[in-house]
């Protein structure tokens, strides 16, 4: 605690002599490489995942908001199911007893298969977002969209989406933003990510404070990216007098 | 406002101050009881029966030393208290007090040395390979283009990648989040291998459904001193653990532990883990001696 030794992270992790420019040099890995490696492996599991929530949230989210009973039943089945069950208990699901019931899954690898169970646990996050964003708008709006001879999928594309989805971007930064961090149960099923690297190199190196403060410091500045991404688009994306607060 | 800030801020400082001492004779005279580290699935070193009980050959080593060290400071009774630990917070327990004793499977280096103290080496673990018996793979070379499965947090992640530079082997690694995890993955058949020390793969094998689908296999990867662990810079307390256990090692108790746990019927299932003592951990009984792995890996 007295001492603080972030040359460690200059260390190379197989001998332990510490690299002069502090990234390895001829095929020698120092924990610092090691730890951008296992970043870009967060970034790549949640960034991919977001992308996949996105896009079964948004069409369950709206399934649940048509008329039509079978396709309300099917948006609110897939939205309870992933919403019941823990992140990590859905994780080892998709990793041990999914491929023992389904063999071809067994040769998917298992980035695949993380990605799938956080961004199907996130869809449905998103879906109830999605779906209260669509049911706060007033049920005119709807009602003119056909009265004015536009299809049913039409008045979505044109007038209840344009809105439902400006109105929801505040949560969905949430969700974004949870994915970054909830992407670090990824260790339990041997992706090569941040946490994993902090469990390992604290391990090897006996210097926790520093590689959990390096972790730390990594996984607050993923998430806060995203936010700003966000916040800048949400401005890009504003229409002056669309929705009520601007 | 800022003065009860102040004066709360000094509190804190002079608490946390006081918490450093090391000397845990005294906190045990003290306290009557002492906090026994002990792990949840070690193979037959240190591993839980269910409701809080703990058993195992380390475990019952540092029952036979807190006795001891009770009947030295003359206590009418001590109080164990079984606190399990895992390979992150092991260390760090046993640092700020939390953990005085630490008997579980943790190996002896200089890394470790820098923070904690070993008691004299109890245990010699090889680092082998578990293999379904019917995959036909004998050694390490054999493992190229495979995926090897090991735990996440233990010494033996950095073995296998100092093995895969210096032979050139090229596998892949899959990491289990802990030991029973790691086996579930050889089990499955989602690694061909499972490399960790030769005690814990006996042991995990010996609790599998089939034990006798499963072989322990190849080249010695990686020797490591297996010892109890304790506070830095607590001379009393280090001999007094390294007394007692000179003592069973001179008499022949320790032998007779390992027999006990190692090669005959154990809880809870009365399987027998059947791994003899090996040459190295025959002559660390002979000599008892607290050196780090970096001295056996120079021989």
């Amino acid at each position: 605690m007295s001492t603080w030794d972030w040359q460690v992270f200059c260390k190379d992790t197989i001998e332990g002599e510490i690299s002069p420019r502090c990234f390895g040099e001829g095929g020698d890995i120092t924990y610092l490489d090691w730890m951008i490696s296992a970043w870009g492996w967060t970034l790549s599991v949640a960034l991919l995942a977001l992308v996949v929530a996105l896009l079964v949230g948004s069409v369950m989210g709206i399934l649940r908001t048509t008329p039509s009973r079978a396709l309300v039943a099917i948006g609110n089945i897939w939205t309870e199911l992933f919403r019941n069950i823990p992140l990590l208990v859905q994780v080892f699901l998709w990793y041990h007893v999914l491929p023992a019931l389904i063999p071809p899954l067994k040769d998917f690898p298992s980035f695949l298969l993380v990605v799938f169970a956080l961004g199907f646990f996130t869809s449905a996050r998103i879906a109830e977002q999605v779906r209260a964003g669509i049911q706060s708008l007033p049920k005119g709006q709807r009602y003119a969209g056909l009265a004015m001879g536009l299809t049913l999928p039409q008045t979505y594309r044109y007038v209840l989406l344009p809105m439902a989805f400006r109105i929801v971007i505040p949560p969905l930064t949430s969700e974004s933003m949870n994915i970054i961090k909830n992407s670090s149960v990824a260790f339990a099923v041997s992706i090569a990510e941040l946490t994993m690297f902090a469990m390992q190199a604290q391990e090897e190196t006996s210097r926790g404070i520093e590689v959990y403060l390096a972790v730390t410091a990594l996984y607050f500045v993923s998430a806060f990216a995203i936010n700003r991404i966000a916040l800048f688009i949400e401005q890009r994306v504003r229409v002056p007098g669309m929705i009520g607060a601007h | 406002m800022k003065k009860t800030l102040l004066a709360l801020a000094a509190v804190v400082a002079t608490t946390t101050a006081v918490a450093q001492t090391s000397d845990t004779l005294k906190k045990i005279k003290d306290t009557g009881s002492v906090t026994m580290g002990v792990r949840e699935s070690s193979g037959a070193l240190s591993y839980t029966l269910g409701n809080g009980k703990f058993v195992g050959y380390h475990v019952e080593i540092c029952e036979n030393v807190l006795a001891d060290v009770q009947k030295q400071l003359g206590l009418a009774k001590l109080d164990i208290k079984y606190q399990p630990v895992t390979s992150q917070n092991r260390i760090p327990l046993v640092q700020n007090g939390t953990v005085d004793i630490e008997c579980g499977s943790t190996t002896n280096n200089a890394t470790r040395q820098k923070d904690v103290a070993f008691a004299v080496t109890t245990f010699v673990e090889e680092v082998r390979i578990a293999v379904k018996a019917n995959s036909g793979i004998t050694s390490i070379a054999q493992l190229n283009g495979k995926k090897v499965a090991t735990t996440t947090g233990t010494t033996s992640v950095q073995t296998l990648r100092r093995n895969e530079r210096a032979t050139g082997v090229n596998f892949e690694e899959v990491f289990g989040k802990d030991h029973a995890d790691s086996f579930l993955l050889l089990e499955s058949g989602r690694a061909d291998a499972f490399v960790m020390d030769g005690a814990i793969l006996a042991g995990n094998i010996a609790k599998a459904k089939n034990p006798a689908d499963f072989k322990i296999v190849g080249e010695v990867l990686s020797v490591e001193p297996i010892a109890i662990m304790m506070r830095k810079d607590d001379p009393a307390f280090k001999k007094a653990v390294d007394d007692s256990i000179k003592n069973m090692m001179k008499s022949g108790q320790i032998a007779k532990l390992w027999t006990k746990w190692f090669e005959q019927p154990i809880p809870p299932s009365n399987t027998t883990v059947g791994m003899p003592a090996n040459e190295n951990t025959r002559m660390a009984w002979a000599n008892p001696n607290d050196k780090p792995m970096e001295d056996y890996a120079k021989k």
